[in-house]
C-alpha cells in the first residue's frame, strides 16, 4: 500500500525528491548533525534540502535560522571535503537570516589559514559573508597574504571578497590595494579581472590615479578578456570626462581592442566607441565589426551587433544606412528580438523612398510577431509619420489595417496612439486620421481605448470640415456601449455644441434624450452639460465645457486631503492645485527594442514627500508651483547648496538642500540666515541638526510672502550657517569637542514674477480668449529692451514671465501670447508685441486679469 | 515639470555584471535560482512571477536571447532544463553568454552529458557548488568550466568504477564518445 502511494507520489511530482518538502520536518532532520561521528552524504543531503527550501524562497524565522545554522556549524568536525563545501554554503545563506553568526569566526579563520585549498577559498567568502567591519581588523593579515597567495581560487575569494567588503569599509578595503595591484599581474585571468576590479573600485573617486592605472595598463595589455573589457569601460569613461586632446591615446587603445581576438572584448570595444560623446575620428572599424557580428551564427552576437548600430542611428544616420543590407538580412530573423530591432532600425534610417517597400516587408512579418515587438514597430511608425508627413496616407493606412488585427490592450492603444499623435501633427492627415479611428470605436472592446478616442473626437471633431459626420458615431456609442463610454460620448457630443453653435439644436435633442439614461454619470453628465449650453453664456460655455483646466489627480488629492483636515468649512479652489502638464514624448529617436515606460512624475510630485515632514505644512494649503532647483554656489566648494522656491497661495517654502563635501568634517544645527526684501516675513525655519559627509540634506525656511502681490518681487540674500566639528575622514565619528561656530555666504536669488506663475502659451482660439477678457482690468505699457535681437528679447520677455517658448508667433512682428495662474488661482492674459526699431528692440505689452494688481505685477515683472 | 533618468549609454565600469542567474524545468518551475542585485526582483514572489513569464516567452523558440522586463537574458536549453543567466539591459551581451557556458558546461560535465532533470536533482549539491563557483554576489568568480568543476565536484571522482552499474558506464562512454564527435 505505502508502496503504492509512493509510486504515485513520484509521478505526481515527476521524481522530484525535493518536491513537496516540509520545512519543519527539514529542520528536524538537522539534529541529526549533532550526532558523532556522521554520515556525510546523509548530512550533505539534509543541507541541500535547507537550501532548496532558501532558494525556493521559503520564509524561515530568525530561530529557525539560527537553530539551522547552529545544527550546521557542528559539521565542522567531519573530513568529508564536498560536506564541508556544503556547510560553507550554508553559512553563507543562513549568515543574514540567523543570529550571533560570529560563532563560527574561529573555525573559518582556522580553515582560511590552513592547508587544504578547497577549503581556503571558500572559507574565505564565508568568512567575509558573516563578518563585520569590527571584526575585519582581525582578519587583516590574512586577507592581505591571501590576496598575493598562488593559488588562484584563493586569490580570487579574497580578492571578490574585499570588493564585497569595500561597501561597507572602503577605508580598510582601500588599505588592500598594494596586494591587490600586485595581483593585477596574476598569469590566472581570473585573479587579475578581480584584482583590476579592486584597484579601480578604491580609486573611483580620484580621477588621476586612474588615470595611471589605465595609462600603465593599457599599454602592458592584460590577458584576461574580462579585464580588458573592465579597463575598456575605464578609458571610455576617463574620454567621456575629458574632453582634450589628452584622452586621444585612450581612444587609441579601445580603437586597438577592436583587433583583439576575444569577441566580447571586440564588442565591448566597438561598442564603447559607437557611444563615447566625443565622436571617434574614424567609426567606419566599428561599424565594420558590428556589421560582421549581424552576420554571425550566435543570436547572442546578432543582437549585440543591431543593437549596438541602432544606437547610432539618431548620431549617424549615414553610417547606419550604410548597413542597410546587413540589417535587411535580419528582417526574418528567427530571434524576434533581433528581428523588430533590424525593422526599427531601417524604419529610423531609411530613406522616404525605401518607405512603400520597408512597410511590404513588415507586414508580412507583423503577423508573426507577439504583441510587445508590435508595440515597438509600431512606435516606430509613429516616428516615421513625424519625419515624412508626406507619407501619411499610406502610414495611416498601415496603422489602421493593425487596428483590425487581433491584439491586446496595449498594442491597440500604441496604435490609437500613432494615429492620435497623427492626427494633432499633421492637418492634412486629420480627417484621415479621424475616420480610421470612428471606424475603429464602433468595434473596439477596449472602454479604455474607446473613452480616449471619444474624447479625442469630441476635441478635434468641432474643428474639422464636416463635423456633423462625426456626431453619428459618436451617438452611436450612446445607444451601444457600456456606461463609461456612453458618459465619455457624451462629452464629447456636448463639445460640439460648444463650438460649433449651427448643430447646437440637434446637440440639444441628444443631450436630453441621454437624460432618461439608466447610468447616473451619464444622466449627470447629460443635465450638466444642457443647463450649460440652455445658459448660451459664452464665458461660461469656454470655461467648463471646452477648456477645463485639468488638475494633476495625484496633487488634487493630497490638496482635497489636506483641505479637509484644515478648512473643510471654506470652498475649495481647484484652481490652486497644479495642472497635469502633457507628457512630451523625447524626440530623440532612441531604437530600442524593449518597451518600458519610465517612470514620470512631476516636480510637485517628487518632493511632496520631503515636504510633508516640515510640522504644520498641512495649513499652507495644497503646493501652487515647485520652481527648478537653481545652485547658490559654484559646482566645486567645500559646501554645495542648491535651492528649490515651493510656492503657495500666501507662502513660500525656501528649501536649501545642502552637500557637505569634506569627509573630514561633520555639520551640525545648519540653517540659513536670510536677507529679505521689506514685508517678507520668516514664518518657521526647520534647520537640518546633522549634514554628513556627501549626504545630502535640506533645510526649510517657510516665508511669508507680503500681502500686495506688487511688493513680491525682490531680491534675497542667503548666508548658511552652521556648527562644525572636525571628525575622522574614514569611520565618520567626530572628534571629542564642541565645534566651532562658522558661516558660508550663498549668492543671492531673486524672487520673480514666473516664479509665482503657472503659465501656458496662448491656445488656438487666442483672439476670442482675449476678448472675452475685455471686462477685466487691464494693465499695459511700451518698454524699450536692451537686447538688440528681436528672438532674443523676445526669449528674454518670455523667462521673465515663465511663459514657454512656444508663446513667441509671428516672424517680422513678434507677438507673444500667453495665459496662466498667479498663486491663489487668479487667471491673468498676457500679450506682447514686439518690434525692432533703429538698433534697439520696443515692446507694447498688455496684461489683463480680474485681480489688477497681479496684471501690474507682470508688468513690473518685465521694468 | 516632468523627470525622466536617462542612462548613459556607456556600459559601466563594475564587476557586479549578473543579476541573476537560474535553471527551470519544463514546466517553468524553478530548480535553482539566484538574484543578486537587491534592486532587482527584491521578493521570492516577484522572482517567481519574472521566471514565469521569461519561461512562457523562452520555451518555444530556442532564441538564445531575450530581453524582458529591463534585462537582458541569455538562455540554453536541453531536454527538460533551461538555464538563464541576467544581466542590465544594458550590458555586455557576450559577458553575458560566456557566464551562460560556463554554467551549462560545468553542470553538463558534473552530469557527465545527462543534462537532465532527474539526473540534476539527483546531484543538487554538486550544481549548487558550481552556482557558488561561478557568480559570487553578483561577480563572475571563475568561467571555466573544467575549474569550477575541479571546485565544486568533488565526489565525481570518489565514485570508484567498479561501483558503477554496467549501464551507467556504458551510458558515460556512450556520451563521451557522442560528445567528442560533435566537438
Amino acid at each position: 500500500m505505502s508502496f503504492k502511494r509512493d509510486k504515485k507520489e513520484e509521478e505526481d511530482s515527476g521524481g522530484n525528491p525535493y518536491q513537496n518538502l516540509d520545512k519543519t520536518i527539514v529542520l528536524q532532520e538537522a539534529r541529526y548533525f549533532n550526532q558523532s561521528p556522521v554520515n556525510p552524504r546523509k548530512c550533505s543531503l539534509i543541507l541541500t534540502k535547507v537550501l532548496y527550501l532558501l532558494n525556493q524562497g521559503e520564509k524561515f524565522t530568525t530561530q529557525e535560522a539560527t537553530e539551522a545554522f547552529f545544527a550546521t556549524t557542528k559539521l565542522f568536525q567531519s573530513k568529508d571535503v564536498m560536506l564541508r563545501r556544503m556547510v560553507y554554503l550554508c553559512i553563507k545563506e543562513l549568515s543574514n537570516l540567523a543570529q550571533d553568526v560570529i560563532i563560527v569566526t574561529s573555525s573559518l579563520t582556522k580553515d582560511m589559514t590552513g592547508k587544504e585549498d578547497l577549503y581556503r577559498a571558500a572559507a574565505i567568502r564565508a568568512l567575509c559573508s558573516i563578518t563585520d567591519s569590527t571584526m575585519l581588523q582581525a582578519i587583516e593579515r590574512y586577507m592581505k597574504q591571501a590576496i598575493v597567495d598562488k593559488n588562484p581560487a584563493v586569490s580570487s575569494a579574497a580578492l571578490v571578497s574585499a570588493l564585497h567588503l569595500s561597501s561597507t569599509a572602503p577605508d580598510l578595503v582601500r588599505r588592500w590595494a598594494n596586494e591587490a595591484q600586485e595581483a593585477i599581474t596574476s598569469d590566472n585571468a581570473m585573479v587579475s579581472y578581480h584584482a583590476l576590479g579592486v584597484v579601480a573600485g578604491s580609486r573611483k573617486n580620484d580621477k588621476l590615479s586612474t588615470v595611471k592605472l589605465v595609462t600603465r595598463l593599457a599599454r602592458a595589455p592584460l590577458k584576461s578578456p574580462y579585464a580588458l573589457c573592465l579597463l575598456i569601460r575605464l578609458a571610455a569613461q576617463l574620454v567621456e570626462d575629458d574632453d582634450s586632446d589628452a584622452a586621444q591615446p585612450y581612444i587609441e587603445f579601445i580603437e586597438c581592442c577592436l583587433r583583439h581576438k576575444s569577441e566580447m572584448v571586440i564588442y565591448e570595444a566597438a561598442h564603447a566607441i559607437v557611444n563615447l560623446r566625443k565622436t571617434a575620428r574614424d567609426l567606419a572599424p566599428a561599424v565594420s565589426v558590428l556589421q560582421l557580428f549581424c552576420g554571425s551564427s550566435k543570436a547572442s552576437l546578432r543582437l549585440a551587433g543591431a543593437r549596438t548600430l541602432a544606437r547610432l542611428t539618431t548620431k549617424h544616420p549615414t553610417a547606419v544606412a550604410a548597413c542597410a543590407v546587413d540589417l535587411e538580412n535580419l528582417i526574418s530573423d528567427p530571434n524576434r528580438s533581433v528581428a523588430t530591432l533590424a525593422v526599427t532600425t531601417l524604419l529610423a534610417t531609411g530613406a522616404e523612398s525605401s518607405v512603400d517597400r520597408l512597410m511590404k516587408q513588415i507586414s508580412s512579418f507583423v503577423s508573426e510577431i507577439s504583441d510587445e515587438f508590435k508595440i515597438v514597430v509600431v512606435r516606430a511608425i509613429r516616428r516615421l509619420c513625424t519625419k515624412f508627413p508626406r507619407k501619411h496616407q499610406s502610414l495611416a493606412a498601415f496603422l489602421a489595417g493593425m487596428l483590425r488585427d487581433e491584439g491586446g490592450l496595449e498594442y491597440k492603444a500604441a496604435i490609437a496612439d500613432a494615429i492620435i499623435a497623427l492626427v494633432e501633427e499633421n492637418p492634412e492627415a486629420k480627417e484621415t486620421g479621424l475616420a480610421h479611428l470612428c471606424e475603429f470605436i464602433e468595434d473596439c472592446e477596449h472602454t479604455a481605448l474607446a473613452v480616449r478616442i471619444l474624447h479625442l473626437l469630441g476635441r478635434e471633431g468641432p474643428k474639422s470640415r464636416q463635423p456633423s459626420r462625426y456626431i453619428r458615431f459618436i451617438y452611436n456609442r450612446v445607444i451601444l456601449e457600456s456606461g463609461p463610454v456612453r458618459a465619455a460620448a457624451v462629452s464629447a457630443v456636448a463639445q460640439f455644441g460648444a463650438q460649433r453653435p449651427e448643430l447646437l439644436p440637434n446637440i440639444r435633442v441628444l443631450l436630453s434624450r441621454c437624460t432618461l439614461d439608466e447610468e447616473d454619470e451619464v444622466r449627470d453628465r447629460a443635465i450638466y452639460y444642457s443647463a450649460i449650453l440652455d445658459s448660451g453664456d459664452e464665458q461660461l460655455i469656454n470655461d467648463y465645457i471646452i477648456n477645463v483646466p485639468k488638475p494633476n489627480p495625484v496633487l488634487l488629492e493630497k490638496a482635497l486631503r489636506d483641505h479637509l483636515a484644515t478648512r473643510p468649512d471654506e470652498p475649495f479652489n481647484i484652481l490652486t492645485v497644479p495642472a497635469e502638464e502633457e507628457v512630451k514624448e523625447s524626440k530623440e529617436a532612441i531604437v530600442e527594442i524593449e518597451v518600458r515606460k519610465p517612470v514620470q512624475m512631476s516636480i510637485e510630485e517628487i518632493y511632496a514627500e520631503q515636504l510633508a515632514k516640515i510640522p504644520g505644512i498641512e495649513r499652507l494649503g495644497p503646493v501652487f508651483k515647485t520652481n527648478l532647483p537653481i545652485d547658490l554656489t559654484e559646482a566645486e566648494t567645500e559646501y554645495r547648496v542648491r535651492l528649490l522656491k515651493h510656492v503657495y497661495a500666501r507662502h513660500v517654502i525656501l528649501q536649501f538642500e545642502c552637500v557637505n563635501t569634506l569627509n573630514d568634517q561633520l555639520l551640525e544645527q545648519v540653517h540659513v540666515r536670510l536677507e529679505m526684501p521689506p514685508e517678507y516675513e520668516v514664518k518657521s525655519i526647520v534647520p537640518c541638526q546633522k549634514l554628513i559627509y556627501d549626504k545630502p540634506d535640506s533645510v526649510f525656511v517657510i516665508v511669508e510672502y507680503p500681502c500686495a502681490f506688487l511688493d513680491s518681487l525682490g531680491t534675497f540674500g542667503a548666508t548658511l550657517e552652521f556648527v562644525v566639528r572636525d571628525c575622522d575622514p574614514n569611520t565618520g565619528i567626530p572628534d571629542p569637542g564642541e565645534g566651532y561656530a562658522d558661516s558660508y555666504p550663498l549668492e543671492e536669488f531673486e524672487m520673480g514674477c514666473a516664479d509665482q506663475i503657472r503659465a501656458r502659451a496662448g491656445s488656438d482660439d487666442w483672439e476670442q480668449t482675449w476678448e472675452r477678457a475685455a471686462n477685466a482690468p487691464e494693465a499695459s505699457d511700451t518698454f524699450v529692451l536692451s537686447q538688440n535681437d528681436i528672438n532674443d528679447a523676445a526669449k528674454a520677455v518670455c523667462e521673465h514671465l515663465g511663459l514657454p517658448k512656444a508663446a513667441i508667433v509671428g516672424e517680422a512682428v513678434k507677438e507673444i501670447r500667453g495665459g496662466g495662474i498667479f498663486r491663489g488661482g487668479a487667471p491673468v492674459l498676457v500679450r506682447a508685441r514686439l518690434a525692432a526699431s533703429g538698433g534697439g528692440v520696443t515692446m507694447k505689452l498688455a496684461a489683463r486679469s480680474p485681480r489688477e494688481d497681479v496684471a501690474q505685477l507682470l508688468l513690473a515683472a518685465v521694468g | 515639470m516632468v523627470h525622466t533618468t536617462m542612462e548613459g549609454s556607456l556600459f559601466e565600469p563594475t564587476l557586479y555584471l549578473v543579476k541573476g542567474m537560474c535553471i527551470l524545468d519544463n514546466d517553468g518551475n524553478r530548480i535553482l535560482a539566484k538574484y543578486y542585485d537587491k534592486d532587482v526582483l527584491p521578493t521570492a514572489k516577484e522572482q517567481k512571477a519574472f521566471e514565469k513569464n521569461l519561461f512562457n516567452k523562452t520555451h518555444r523558440a530556442n532564441a538564445e536571447i531575450i530581453m524582458l522586463e529591463g534585462l537582458t537574458c541569455v538562455y540554453k536549453s536541453n531536454v527538460d532544463l533551461f538555464f538563464y543567466v541576467m544581466g542590465s539591459s544594458h550590458e555586455n551581451e557576450l559577458i553575458l553568454q560566456s557566464v551562460l557556458n560556463a554554467l551549462y558546461e560545468s553542470v553538463s560535465i558534473l552530469l557527465r552529458r545527462n543534462v537532465e532533470r532527474r539526473v540534476l536533482l539527483d546531484n543538487l549539491d554538486a550544481v549548487m557548488l558550481a552556482f557558488d563557483e561561478i557568480c559570487d554576489g553578483g561577480v563572475i568568480l571563475d568561467s571555466d568550466p573544467t575549474s569550477i568543476v575541479g571546485r565544486a565536484a568533488l565526489r565525481t571522482e570518489d565514485v570508484p568504477l567498479g561501483e558503477q552499474t554496467v549501464a551507467q558506464v556504458l551510458q558515460s562512454a556512450k556520451e563521451q564518445l557522442k560528445w567528442s564527435l560533435l566537438k
